[in-house]
């Protein structure tokens, strides 16, 4: 059988060749359903991270994975379901795109999130659930499985119309909470 | 610039990869504090393992109309050619079963022949090439294949500490048939003098699975009077089982 190839760090020089032109716009943001996915990325003494760069992957409305090409040359009337944003200095990411309608009945809706960073010598995915989907996430597999402590990490909060906020924590009080996917060997 | 030594550096690496010793874990030690920027970026709780749903096991879809033919040439970019040993590097992305990962996006970006990159935050000051950014894009062929003109990056210093020096590496980004196969990793040319020396490439502590970023020279790729090529083939493997909720599992 072939063997893993191993991950390394994205580094610092990421940002003349990873982000692209409508790279956070997963969906247009002037589309009725759109919505904003946005947050801070902190380190473990809770410095903003400036050198990171994330990937959003989420279902559509519908809970269905998108086929369609074009993540990297948008069609502003389409939605392939993938984003990318590099963090600004103060360590600001932010993402227009759709909630996504659930994926599996009894699970709640969340969007898939991969972080690269300078210093994070191999990525790590987590999810963004929603704050305003209480009724979902209290019988949410994963969500369950995880420490009650630690669970708020995984759901983004509203703090605006159409807007949701999550911070991701590498290390440290309210470090985020990071997922296995079988993968991590 | 910091007083640490290249030799205390050295002396971290060599403990840990005792304390290592016989372990076959693929992938970096995201707590590999030889390398410095680590200390403060590594999760300390332990990741929870989580059931991929069909999201995860699903990859964003790439094509041709993302990547244009000529991203895949690093050296027609601009009006000249630019400075440096111009190389082919080529190979197949392949999953765990072998099979080919076919159509998926592959994105590489590098420094020059300087060990310069065309970023505004580097300040290595070695020449920037005004025909060479160092940015491409492939698309992967049927047989998972892609291949890549480039010229051969420097080695560059940086400031992990006193006199610390980067072999000489290419960026390449991945996606697999899964999100879960995500990867970006970093490939090295044989025989550079500053592997042993790198707490980047030593964080992965199995030599075996050390090896597998490092391309080998294939004189079957290079051209005649043209190019020098190598040969790296990449594998982006799933979960190794399919993972069941244990029971009673609340509060894992």
């Amino acid at each position: 059988m072939p063997e893993q190839t191993p991950g390394q760090t994205v580094g610092p020089f990421f940002g003349f060749a990873l982000p692209y032109d409508g790279g956070p716009e997963v969906r247009a943001p002037w589309q009725p359903d759109a919505i904003r996915l946005h947050g801070i990325v902190l380190d473990g003494e809770g410095s903003p991270v400036p050198d990171a760069v994330i990937e959003v992957w989420g279902a559509d409305g519908d809970g269905r994975p998108s086929t369609e090409r074009g993540s990297l040359d948008r069609d502003p009337h389409g939605f392939t379901g993938f984003g990318r944003a590099a963090t600004s200095e103060d360590g600001h990411y932010a993402f227009s795109t759709v909630k996504p309608g659930v994926g599996r009945p009894g699970s709640a809706p969340y969007v898939v999130l991969a972080v690269f960073a300078r210093g994070l010598l191999h990525h790590l995915l987590t999810r963004a659930y929603f704050g305003d989907e209480p009724d979902a996430n209290a019988i949410d597999p994963l969500l369950r499985r995880v420490d009650p402590d630690r669970r708020g990490t995984l759901v983004a909060t509203v703090d605006g119309p159409r807007s949701y906020r999550l911070d991701l924590r590498l290390q440290g009080p309210g470090e985020t909470v990071f997922l296995d996917y079988g993968t991590e060997q | 610039m910091t007083d640490l030594t290249q030799e205390m550096i050295s002396a971290e690496i060599a403990d840990r990869h005792l304390r290592e010793q016989g372990s076959t874990t693929v992938h970096p030690r995201r707590d590999f504090a030889p390398y410095r920027s680590t200390v403060l970026r590594h999760p300390t709780h332990e990741l929870v393992r989580a059931d991929p749903e069909e999201i995860e096991r699903v990859s964003p879809a790439f094509g041709h109309t993302d990547v244009a033919v000529h991203e895949s040439d690093l050296t027609i970019q601009h009006a000249g050619e630019p400075l440096g040993e111009r190389i082919i590097v080529t190979g197949r992305v392949l999953d765990g079963d072998g099979l080919p990962v076919r159509g998926q996006l592959v994105e590489v970006w590098q420094a020059n022949a300087g060990g310069r990159y065309a970023h505004k935050r580097d300040q290595h000051p070695a020449p920037l090439d005004p025909n060479f950014t160092g940015v491409g894009r492939i698309i992967t062929g049927d047989d998972g294949s892609y291949r890549l003109t480039t010229i051969k990056p420097g080695p560059y210093p940086w400031r992990n500490h006193r006199n610390a020096w980067r072999p000489a590496h290419i960026h390449f980004s991945f996606f697999g048939t899964a999100f879960t196969q995500r990867l970006i990793t970093q490939m090295y040319f044989p025989g550079d003098p500053l592997f042993g020396l790198d707490p980047i490439y030593q964080s992965i502590t199995d030599p075996a699975a050390r090896a597998r970023l490092v391309a080998r020279y294939d004189h079957e790729v290079s051209q005649s009077e043209r190019a020098l090529g190598y040969r790296w083939d990449v594998v982006l493997t799933g979960p190794r089982a399919t993972w069941t909720e244990p029971e009673g599992s609340d509060h894992a």
